[in-house]
């Protein structure tokens, strides 16, 4: 049916054999391995700027302000103007604080978001690694992140620090239970936790049309869980300004700094790719049911556009969301998880089992 | 790649017991967990791999760094052991190390015939499920309960009694 959508494994296939005419099969797999390490530092860079442009011009149009508007048209240099000041500013060693372990923590945190985003699907055939337990591998990596702003709170040795990187710790771990029993619901839904697949299940309409209600309250859950996740407002309490001055990295100067930044913005691009993956079929095109015609002209759109809109779409969610709402205190955050969120998607996840065991699903 | 992962592996061990400062040793008990993790993704385990990332990297060892962070100061420092401890432990470690690698060296590695079986997941839950031949279904249920229980526990511990503390 999806036949002419355009097939980026011809491409990468088609440069495999180029190489391989020229080289050693050891060291194509070695070109190969830093031709997309650095596609994807070139990506992460692009992105993480692109989305703190983003960010500053949303934040500007729900304040009724112009936002960057100095820097190239509209404002597009601004943030490399950001970076290019951040990697000119002093890097400032902390006396009393643990050097090793300081100077470790910007690069866990950053790291763990590069190895997520190696198993996304940017486009048909187009991923790096397709595991065939791509969404729980996503979500492994992703939960290693925390381990970088727990060092980097208790390493900087200052109370704001710390408290940020606790309740940073405390929130991550409980929400991660809500973001994982909302992708669950998919997964039973689709049968598999190969993100190509689920990817190909939702060629006849997308998981969240399909699956009826409680494919919705998991969407839903999964938003507000991996805003959570993300330490976003209004979730944003472990680098809550006006309690805590800058929470876990306030002792964070220049390039390091922009390596947490970078990281938290990389990884609201990564949940809002992966909600797009499962919830709202990735890179595969607008598709109902068996309407042959419509299907063919959603074709013609190619599934890279797809894929970056459908991501953004969330993205702006997820901004909206920290424009508008207050931030919560700590005790309502682990209220709303443990009392609201949990209950809600261990029932959701038996509603589930149940609609597919008697295959009331389409 | 095998050479990389196991140097990690054993020199983040060492350091994990030399290191004289508490989360240190945390960070590289991580480092070997991470590298067990390689390990199992170069034996294209992937769920294995998956599982010790998100149990033992992302779990345990979280969980071992809150509760240091809960507890301990950055200058916090370890003494130094006594010399009889010292050499206790040491010649206890290299007994028990001589014997593993003797039982190793002693028995016959044969090259496997079998060949590779897929990893599926619907197997996995299956098996993980099935009371037949070579079914899991006791011990994970017995796990369940040991969970539950355990899980009741820490709720009663940190259950405040609402007698003494009426202020709150």
């Amino acid at each position: 049916m999806s036949s002419n959508i355009y097939d980026f494994s011809t491409l990468t296939g088609s440069i495999h054999t180029w190489l391989s005419g020229m080289m050693s099969s050891g060291w194509v797999i070695f070109t190969e391995m830093v031709l997309v390490g650095l596609i994807f530092l070139l990506m992460y860079a692009l992105l993480g700027l692109f989305l703190v442009y983003l960010e500053r011009k949303v934040c500007a149009i729900m304040q009724n302000r112009v936002g960057p508007n100095r820097v190239g048209k509209w404002g597009l240099l601004q943030t490399i103007a950001d970076l290019i000041k951040l990697l000119l500013k002093e890097l400032i060693p902390i006396r009393k604080s643990d050097a090793l372990l300081f100077n470790l923590a910007p690069f866990i945190v950053i790291i763990c978001s590069f190895l997520a985003m190696a198993a996304l699907p940017y486009a048909k055939g187009l991923q790096a690694i397709d595991f065939n337990i791509g969404v729980f591998y996503i979500m492994a990596v992703s939960s290693l992140s925390v381990v970088g702003i727990l060092l980097a709170g208790w390493a900087s040795n200052s109370k704001y620090s710390l408290i940020g990187a606790m309740r940073s710790g405390a929130q991550i771990v409980s929400y991660e239970l809500s973001v994982g029993l909302s992708l669950l619901a998919i997964v039973v839904f689709s049968g598999t936790m190969q993100l190509s697949g689920i990817i190909e299940s939702q060629a006849n309409g997308w998981w969240i049309f399909k699956g009826h209600i409680p494919a919705f309250i998991s969407f839903v859950i999964f938003l507000i869980a991996s805003t959570a996740e993300i330490n976003r407002g209004p979730f944003d309490l472990a680098e809550a300004e006006s309690e805590l001055t800058a929470g876990f990295h306030t002792e964070y100067s220049g390039i390091k700094f922009a390596f947490f930044f970078l990281a938290e913005y990389m990884n609201m691009f990564i949940v809002a790719a992966l909600g797009a993956t499962i919830f709202l079929g990735g890179w595969m095109p607008f598709h109902v049911g068996n309407w042959e015609g419509f299907n063919q002209i959603m074709d013609y759109i190619p599934s890279v556009v797809w894929f970056f809109t459908k991501t953004f779409f969330i993205i702006l969610i997820i901004m909206w969301f920290k424009w508008t709402f207050p931030r919560l205190r700590i005790d309502q955050l682990l209220t709303l998880e443990w009392k609201y969120l949990l209950p809600i998607s261990l029932f959701n996840i038996v509603l589930i089992a149940f609609i597919v065991l008697m295959g009331w699903h389409f | 790649m095998f050479y990389m992962f196991s140097g990690i592996i054993l020199i983040c061990s060492l350091l994990t017991i030399t290191t004289r400062r508490i989360l240190r040793a945390a960070v590289y008990l991580l480092c070997v967990l991470l590298a067990t993790a390689g390990l199992y993704f170069m034996l294209k385990y992937q769920f294995m791999a998956a599982v010790q990332l998100t149990l033992y990297a992302g779990g345990i060892v979280v969980l071992i760094i809150f509760s240091i962070l809960l507890t301990s100061h950055i200058t916090h420092r370890f003494k130094h052991p006594d010399l009889v401890k010292l050499i206790m432990g040491v010649s206890t470690a290299l007994v028990g190390g001589g014997l593993v690698i003797a039982t190793i060296l002693s028995h016959p590695f044969q090259t496997g015939t079998t060949s590779e079986l897929p990893v599926n997941m619907t197997e996995i839950g299956n098996q993980l499920l099935s009371t037949g031949k070579n079914g899991y279904v006791l011990p994970f249920e017995l796990i369940s309960i040991l969970l539950l229980a355990a899980m009741i526990a820490a709720i009663v511990i940190a259950k405040k009694d609402k007698n003494k503390n009426s202020e709150i």
